[in-house]
């Protein structure tokens, strides 16, 4: 139950980051807030040559509001997140999530970035960039590039980020007028990653649903939407009847692989009532 | 520091003390304080992060000391619990656990005062769900943790109302 032997760097600069990621390609791997990492070490599930500890670079903290978007550096903490004035007005839904992951001294050092890259299928944060549309930011030796969330979690602890690259923050899109979301999810135990989670967000305005993003964790191996059950709610009003009715759209959109928490048919159905549950609380649903 | 070594020479502050040591890059920050500095109150549990044993505190904030490495302490300022017992910082959740018998074996201890202490100091006032929603990354097997939560609500209220007076 110890790490297995490495070396260690420690790059002050993005710039030394990607060179050494370069340099030792498959051999290393970028130790964030090392929550789940140093875990996977521990157990021997992961034995990279070169570990690349980022904590010391700057410019990868930090959390800053633009005009029309919010830019969450990859090395932003959880627990700044959670405190953060900006995120609870800007975006409500990240907000909503905080305490549902880990523990106090957990969010203490756990990182967004580190999250989203790890993309375990039950955490928060990637169901959350999913939701809201969020775009990733990688550097690489060629620059900079940019990913959709659609197209950044590709299975089970699977991202688009290559080999060399290190995300460098997300950016979310400020929500437009009318919009609300809503965020849930069912732990045996405070704080354990979800059996089943639900992350929302959408138009209530007019007391009509409209692009609504309806994304579930811990039922596939990566965040997922459920295309079916947005589309029986969009144009619909926004009611508790609507959302009954939709729920049982959901045995198109998902088919949940058994686990150590439930069976298929378990989980699947703790989808609906979690669903029916966090979406009746979204702002502008009539009851 | 920049290309990768297997040895690295930290320099931290542990409860007020400098500390010089080369590390090998794989040891935990908890082995670190344990075998090195021989500050055995910090405890080694599950060594995942799940059971909190290992609690102390870095720059100020909680965090688990297998889930850091000795190296990425280097600069850092390290708080256990010893020192937190010698500052007295502790005193009155010590006294309060005693009093309310809230440690059988004793093993979660450490980790237990050391959030009760980190809860405290952030929100003076926290209800018992909010204690129990606090401390639920801290494993005590033997108590079932009523009198963990009396104990530090009892202290959250003296410190409370003597702030009043």
């Amino acid at each position: 139950m110890k790490a297995p032997r490495f070396a260690y760097a420690r790059p002050a600069s993005i710039a030394e980051a990607l060179a050494l990621l370069e340099k030792h390609g498959d051999d290393a791997r970028v130790l964030a807030g090392g929550q789940s990492l140093v875990p996977m070490l521990n157990f021997r599930l992961a034995a990279p040559k070169v570990l690349v500890d980022i904590n010391r670079i700057a410019a990868l903290s930090g959390i800053k509001v633009a005009k029309d978007r919010v830019r969450i550096g990859a090395l932003t903490r959880h627990v700044e997140l959670e405190r953060s004035a900006d995120v609870a007005r800007h975006l409500p839904l990240v907000a909503a999530a905080m305490p549902h992951i880990a523990h106090p001294a957990i969010r203490n050092r756990g990182t967004f970035g580190g999250s989203c890259a790890l993309a375990d299928p039950a955490a928060e944060l990637p169901a959350c960039a999913l939701a809201l549309g969020a775009t990733f930011i990688a550097a690489g030796k060629k620059g900079e590039r940019r990913i959709a969330a659609e197209d950044f979690f590709r299975g089970l602890y699977a991202t688009a980020l290559k080999v060399g690259e290190l995300l460098v923050a997300a950016e979310f899109p400020l929500p437009k007028p009318g919009y609300a979301s809503a965020f849930g999810e069912l732990a045996r135990r405070h704080g354990d990653y979800a059996m089943v989670g639900v992350a929302v967000h959408g138009s209530t305005q007019g007391q009509k649903f409209a692009d609504m993003r309806v994304v579930f964790f811990g039922v596939a191996d990566r965040p997922q939407r459920a295309a079916q059950f947005e589309r029986s709610l969009d144009g619909r009003p926004a009611a508790a009847k609507t959302i009954a009715a939709a729920l049982a759209e959901l045995d198109a959109d998902l088919s949940p692989r058994a686990d150590l928490h439930g069976s298929a048919a378990t989980k699947l159905h703790l989808a609906k009532v979690l669903a029916g549950r966090v979406l009746k609380k979204m702002e502008g649903v009539a009851a | 520091m920049n290309a990768p070594l297997e040895a690295i020479e930290i320099s931290l502050i542990v409860n007020g003390e400098r500390v010089k040591r080369s590390v090998p890059a794989r040891l935990n920050l908890a082995d670190f304080l344990r075998n090195e500095l021989e500050l055995t109150g910090t405890h080694v549990g599950c060594e995942h992060g799940v059971c909190g044993a290992c609690t102390v505190r870095v720059d100020g904030e909680i965090v688990r000391g297998c889930l850091m490495f000795a190296a990425q302490a280097d600069g850092c300022k390290v708080d256990t619990i010893e020192g937190l017992s010698d500052s007295r910082e502790i005193e009155e959740l010590q006294s309060a656990f005693v009093l309310t018998n809230a440690l059988q074996c004793g093993f979660c201890t450490p980790g237990v005062l050391m959030a009760a202490q980190a809860l405290l100091r952030d929100e003076p006032d926290p209800t018992r769900e909010r204690i129990r929603e606090y401390l639920s990354g801290n494993y005590c097997r033997c108590t079932g943790y009523q009198a963990i939560v009396d104990a530090i609500e009892a202290v959250a209220k003296a410190r409370v109302s003597r702030n009043r007076k």
